[in-house]
C-alpha cells in the first residue's frame, strides 16, 4: 500500500527535523539564487531590450542597395568576359508611393504601429558653434504614439510641432551645447546645402547620450526640403508589431507584402542580441550551477540517513517491502525537502528580488531594472524540485539494493 | 492427530560461498517442514544453519535446487513477488529486534498489515492489539519502540511476525539475546501459535535446550544434515 510507504517517510522526516532543515536550507539557497539571478538578467535584458526600441522599431522597411550587374555575361569559358567593376547603383533611395506601403502596412492585424521617416545628417549652428547630428523628418503624433516620445519631453510639446515647417524639436544635450531654449531660433543646414532657420517647438531628454546630443525631429516636408527631394520622398517606414520576439516571424509576413527589403530589429540590433543571450547563458549556468550544489546537500543528507537507517530498510524488505517500496519511501523523503526548500527557496529569491528592485543605479537605469516573473518562478519551482528528486533518486536506489541477509547475519 | 500437510519442502539445496575462496556451506540439503510443526535447526557455528534459513526465507536467492512454500516453488518468482510471497506467508524473528525506532509499538506491529492491505487501518489496529495481547504487551502498545526493554523489543517484533498470521514464522536465534525468563516466555508463545494457530515455527538457535522442546530438530555439520531428532510424537 502506497500509504504505507508515505508514512513512513513523513515520519522519517519528523523525527529528524534538523536534517530535514539542513537539506531544505540548501535547496533554499539554491532555488533562491537560481530565481534571483536569472530575474536580474531578464529584468536587465528587458531594460536593454526597451532602451533598444526608444531609438529603433521592431521592423525596418527601406530600399536596400543594389550591385549592379554587368549588361552581358559570359555564357562559356571560350567567350572572352566583359571586365566590369560591380558596385551599388546610384539609384534614389526613396520608396515608391510611400503612403500606400504605409497603409498597406497598417492594415496587416499583427502591426501596431507604423510611421514613415526622413532622415538627413543636420548641422544645427549658433554663431560660430556647430553641432553635427541627425534630424528625423516624421509625423510626430504617430511617431510618439509608437516610440513614446512625448513622456521624454522636457520643454514645449509634440503638438506644436505638426503643421508648422519651420519647427524643431531637438535633444536636450545640443540645447544645453548650444544654450538654445523654447522658442529660440536655431539655424540648421544639411549636407546638401541647404540652410533654414527653425523656431525650437520642443526639448526632449531620453537619458540616451547619444540621442540627446544629436537628434532632432522635423515635419517630413521639412525634411524632404533639406534633402532636396520633391514631396513623396520618404526612405524608411518603420512599424511595430505586438511582440518583439515574433517580429522575426512578422517581418517575414511583411516581406510577402511589399518588394522592399524588411528587416527585423534583431538583425538591425544583432550585436546586443547577441551579447544579451550571452548574459543570459552566463547567468543561467552560474545559477543552475548553484542548484546543482545545493542538490548534493540533499544527496548526502539522504546518504547518511540510509546509511544509519541500513538496519530497517533491512527489516522492511524481509518483511515484504520491494525495492520499489524502498525507492518511493526515500525519494518521498527528499520530495518533502525539496519542497519545503523550494517554496521557502521562492520567498527567499521574492525578497531578494523586491531588495533589489529598491537599489538606485543611477543615470538612465535608475532603480535597479528587475521584476517578478511568474516564468522565471515557475520554471525555479520546477528545477529545484527535479533536481531534488534527482538527488534523492540515487541514494534511494542504494537503499532499494541493500541485501538485507547481509544485515542480518552481522 | 494432525494431518501431515507439507508447508515447506526444500530439494537438494546446495550453496557456495565464493569470498575470501570457494567454499561449499549446504551440500544437497533436503527436507521437509510440516503445518504446526517447531522444527528447530541446531548445528555448531560454521554449520550452515542461517545460511539454509536466509534461503528458505527467500531473501538468499543464489542457491542451487528447489525450495516450495506452502506449494509454491519459489526460484522461478522475481523478487517483487517474492516480497508479497514474504509478506503474506512468512513472519520473521531476528537475535535483534529490528523494531523501526522512530515508531511505536502498535505502528510497528501494524507496518506489514498495512502492507498487505487485506484489512482497513481500523481492523489492523484491533489485529495488532490482540497480537500485542498474546504476547502481554498490550499496555505498552503506543510506547516508541526504543523506550521498551530488550524481552520486550523481541516480543513486539514476534507480534509483527505475526500479524499477517504468516503459515511460517522463520527465527534466527531468536532467544540469543534473552535472558531465561524472556527465553521461557517466547518459548512458551512458539509452542502455543504451534498447537493453536496450526502455524509452522523453524528456528535456527544453539541453545540446546530449547531445541530440546522442540517438537523436532534438525541437525547440521558442516552443510550436511547429521541427524533428525523427534522430541515430540505431536506428528504422525
Amino acid at each position: 500500500m502506497k500509504n504505507t510507504n508515505l508514512e513512513i517517510a513523513f515520519t522519517h522526516i519528523i523525527t529528524r527535523k534538523r536534517q530535514t532543515l539542513v537539506a531544505a536550507l540548501g535547496v533554499l539557497v539554491g532555488v533562491g539564487i537560481y530565481l534571483f539571478m536569472n530575474s536580474l538578467s531578464a529584468g536587465f535584458s528587458d531594460f536593454s531590450r526597451d532602451e533598444i526600441f526608444k531609438n529603433s522599431a521592431h521592423i525596418k522597411i527601406f530600399k536596400d542597395d543594389q550591385i549592379s550587374v554587368p549588361f552581358y555575361q559570359s555564357k562559356d569559358k571560350n567567350e572572352l568576359a566583359i571586365i566590369n567593376n560591380p558596385q551599388i547603383l546610384a539609384e534614389n533611395k526613396t520608396l515608391l508611393n510611400p503612403s500606400v506601403l504605409l497603409k498597406n502596412v497598417l492594415n496587416e492585424p499583427y502591426i501596431t504601429n507604423a510611421v514613415m521617416q526622413v532622415d538627413f545628417s543636420a548641422f544645427y549652428n549658433k554663431g560660430t558653434a556647430q553641432v553635427k547630428g541627425t534630424s528625423n523628418g516624421v509625423d510626430i503624433l504617430a511617431y510618439s504614439d509608437m516610440y513614446n516620445t512625448a513622456k521624454y519631453m522636457v520643454a514645449g510639446s509634440i503638438n506644436d510641432l505638426p503643421g508648422n515647417l519651420n519647427g524643431i524639436i531637438i535633444g536636450s544635450g545640443i540645447a544645453s551645447k548650444l544654450s538654445l531654449g523654447l522658442n529660440d531660433n536655431l539655424v540648421v543646414s544639411s549636407s546638401l546645402g541647404i540652410t533654414k532657420t527653425m523656431k525650437i517647438v520642443g526639448i526632449f531628454k531620453t537619458g540616451s547620450s547619444t540621442s540627446d546630443n544629436q537628434r532632432s525631429f522635423v515635419n517630413i516636408a521639412t525634411a524632404q526640403q533639406f534633402l532636396k527631394q520633391n514631396p513623396s520622398y520618404v526612405s524608411t517606414v518603420f512599424a511595430n508589431t505586438p511582440d518583439p520576439d515574433k517580429s522575426k516571424d512578422f517581418a517575414k509576413r511583411l516581406q510577402q507584402i511589399t518588394a522592399y527589403k524588411v528587416e527585423d530589429w534583431t538583425v538591425t540590433n544583432a550585436d546586443l542580441v547577441a551579447g544579451d543571450k550571452t548574459r543570459s547563458t552566463m547567468m543561467g549556468a552560474i545559477s543552475l550551477s548553484i542548484l546543482l550544489v545545493a542538490s548534493f546537500g540533499i544527496y548526502n543528507i539522504l546518504s547518511a540517513t540510509i546509511s544509519q537507517k541500513i538496519n530497517d530498510i533491512a527489516i522492511l524488505k524481509a518483511i515484504g517491502f520491494t525495492g520499489g517500496d524502498v525507492i518511493k519511501i526515500f525519494v518521498v523523503e527528499a520530495l518533502i525537502m525539496g519542497i519545503i526548500g523550494t517554496i521557502a527557496g521562492l520567498i527567499f529569491g521574492g525578497i531578494l528580488i523586491f531588495i533589489m528592485q529598491n537599489v538606485y543605479m543611477g543615470g538612465p537605469v535608475g532603480y535597479f531594472p528587475i521584476t517578478f516573473e511568474p516564468q522565471i518562478f515557475a520554471t525555479s519551482a520546477v528545477l529545484g524540485i527535479l533536481i531534488t528528486l534527482c538527488a534523492g533518486y540515487f541514494p534511494a536506489k542504494k537503499a532499494a539494493n541493500v541485501d538485507p541477509v547481509s544485515i542480518f547475519r552481522k | 492427530m494432525k494431518e501431515k500437510n507439507i508447508i515447506l519442502q526444500a530439494n537438494n539445496i546446495e550453496k557456495y560461498f565464493y569470498d575470501p575462496v570457494k567454499f561449499q556451506v549446504l551440500r544437497r540439503l533436503s527436507f521437509t517442514s510440516y503445518q504446526g510443526e517447531f522444527l528447530t535447526l541446531v548445528g555448531k557455528s560454521g554449520s550452515g544453519k542461517s545460511t539454509l534459513l536466509y534461503c528458505l526465507s527467500t531473501m538468499d536467492t543464489d542457491y542451487s535446487g528447489e525450495i516450495f512454500i506452502d506449494g509454491v516453488k519459489t526460484n522461478n518468482l522475481k523478487s517483487d513477488q517474492l516480497a508479497n510471497l514474504r509478506n503474506h506467508s512468512i513472519g520473521f524473528v531476528f537475535q535483534f529486534h529490528y523494531l523501526l525506532p522512530e515508531f511505536s509499538c502498535l505502528k510497528n506491529v501494524m507496518i506489514p498489515a498495512m502492507k498487505l492491505g487485506k484489512y482497513n487501518l481500523k481492523e489492523i489496529e484491533e489485529r495488532a492489539y490482540q497480537k500485542l495481547e498474546i504476547l502481554g504487551l498490550k499496555d505498552q502498545a503506543l510506547k516508541p519502540a526504543s523506550k521498551l526493554s530488550g524481552g520486550q523489543q523481541q516480543r513486539v517484533s514476534i507480534a509483527r511476525a505475526l500479524i499477517n498470521d504468516p503459515k511460517i514464522i522463520m527465527c534466527d536465534e531468536p532467544t540469543g539475546n534473552l535472558d531465561t525468563k524472556n527465553t521461557q516466555i517466547v518459548f512458551d508463545i512458539f509452542k502455543q501459535l504451534t498447537q493453536q494457530g496450526n502455524q509452522t515455527i523453524i528456528a535456527v538457535t544453539h541453545d540446546v535446550d530449547f531445541a530440546k522442546r522442540s517438537d523436532r530438530t534438525i541437525e547440521l555439520t558442516d552443510g550436511e544434515i547429521t541427524a533428525t531428532t523427534k522430541n515430540f510424537e505431536v506428528l504422525l
